[in-house]
């Protein structure tokens, strides 16, 4: 009975609804019907836990459902809810309210792609540049054709390329990339970045075709090894490493 | 909206507070280039003032013995030297070396290329070109 009313004295002392708060300021726009875009602003509570996207999925359900906001995963997996939070690319669900030490969090579409609504961006180029450059592997055989059934690779050849591997498409690379603030030719750093991580596969042969076709006026060159790309990368991808290593392979200092 | 790509523009790629010194360095690269370019037309021209005889090759040198030309000058060595040095550390990084391994990524995921050897040679390329600076400085106005 004691061990009971202690618990019970426990949760009370617990709050039920956060006292903190901050103020959610959100982009809001429509292309198809704004002749500009406006900020609304929300008080929402939040513990040291809830993430950015907590705080707007909030907002859609105590205040406005009207809010365009794209999500599936929620931890950091599909790649879906890249935007700008506070000035920077990032992902909303990978993002705690907490950690960004500010009492007002101001969202906002990403940079560098076109706006469907609100929040949400198409991804229509993103896409387009990751198959560019041919994200499959390359040779002439396949596995049903070989005895093992599958290309075998050292834990050493796995480590060559699976960091790259880990890219979810999220796009925030291209949207802190200095040259596509300005191009909107240039491949970008995610599609590079997966060329990389092909060329760099001991099981892949399709080294000279994908390095072909990234050697253009507005492929890799365009990179000046800014880096941005790989601070804001929410998977440890680190494009701006691959895209040098891949340069390396052009300007003849690999093989 | 600016545009309907919603691209960042000149403001966002020249915005050099958000990406840590790298994108300070990227900034200061294009700006030392682009000021190199200029200096070197209008050091041409300037030069080219010789083919009105030394009258007037000495009129235009005495623009460099004011106050204003000789920091003019010596923002040009600062720009000369951090450049350079910076050059030589972007070349590097572009053929691969020193951008780090591949390797499989821990959280929190700091990235191998944005390492101290690239910071290390981007703060040195400032102090350099800071150092040259108040050499130049000093040269220049203790004559
Ligand atoms: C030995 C000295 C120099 C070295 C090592 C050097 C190196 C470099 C490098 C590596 C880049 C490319 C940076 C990037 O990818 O972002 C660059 C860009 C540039 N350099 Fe130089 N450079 C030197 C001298 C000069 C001089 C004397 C001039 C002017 C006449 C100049 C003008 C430029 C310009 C205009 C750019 C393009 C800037 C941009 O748009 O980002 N450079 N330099
Ligand atoms: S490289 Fe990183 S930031 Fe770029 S799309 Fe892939 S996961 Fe996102
Ligand atoms: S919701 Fe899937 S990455 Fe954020």
């Amino acid at each position: 009975m004691a061990l009971v009313s202690h618990i019970a004295e426990e949760q009370v002392s617990t709050p039920v609804s956060s006292s903190k708060s901050i103020t959610l300021k959100i982009f809001r726009y429509n292309p198809e019907h704004d002749d500009s875009s406006k900020f609304m602003e929300f008080t929402v509570p939040y513990e040291k836990w809830t993430t950015v996207l907590e705080a707007i999925l909030e907002v859609k359900k105590h205040f406005d459902h009207s809010v365009a906001v794209r999500y599936s995963c929620r931890q950091a997996t599909c790649g879906s809810c890249g935007m700008m939070i506070n000035g920077k690319p990032r992902l909303a669900c990978f993002t705690k309210i907490s950690e960004l030490d500010s009492n007002v969090v101001t969202v906002e579409p990403m940079n560098n792609f076109p706006i469907i609504r609100d929040l949400a961006v198409k991804f229509e180029r993103l896409f387009d540049t990751h198959q560019k450059i041919k994200p499959y592997l390359i040779r002439d055989d396949t596995e049903l054709e070989t005895d093992e059934r599958e290309f075998l690779q050292t834990p050493e050849e796995v480590e060559q390329y699976i960091q790259f591997a880990n890219c979810i498409k999220c796009g925030l690379c291209n949207s802190a990339c200095p040259t596509m603030a300005t191009d909107s030719s240039f491949v970008g750093p995610q599609a590079l970045a997966q060329a990389y991580r092909y060329v760099a596969d001991s099981r892949d042969k399709g080294k000279d075709s994908r390095l072909k076709i990234i050697d253009e006026s507005h492929g890799i060159w365009r990179c000046h090894f800014a880096g941005s790309c790989s601070q804001v990368c929410p998977k440890g991808v680190d494009p701006a490493m691959g895209i040098q290593l891949l340069r390396g392979y052009l300007l003849g200092f690999r093989s | 909206m600016t545009n309907d790509e919603n691209k960042e523009g000149i403001g966002g790629m020249a915005n050099p507070r958000r990406y840590g010194i790298e994108r300070v360095a990227y900034l200061l690269m294009r700006l030392s280039g682009l000021g190199l370019l200029a200096y070197f037309v209008a050091h041409i021209y300037e030069t080219s003032n010789i083919l009105r005889g030394q009258v007037g090759w000495n009129e235009f040198l005495e623009l460099t013995q004011t106050t204003g030309g000789h920091i003019f000058l010596a923002i040009v060595i600062g720009m000369c030297v951090f450049h350079t040095v910076n050059g030589v550390r972007v070349m590097l990084g572009h053929g691969g070396v020193g951008v780090g391994k591949p390797a499989r990524p821990d959280y929190p995921y700091d990235p191998a290329s944005q390492n101290y050897r690239h910071k290390i040679g981007i703060y040195s390329a400032i102090v350099l070109a800071a150092v040259a600076m108040m050499y130049g400085l000093a040269v220049m106005f203790g004559e």
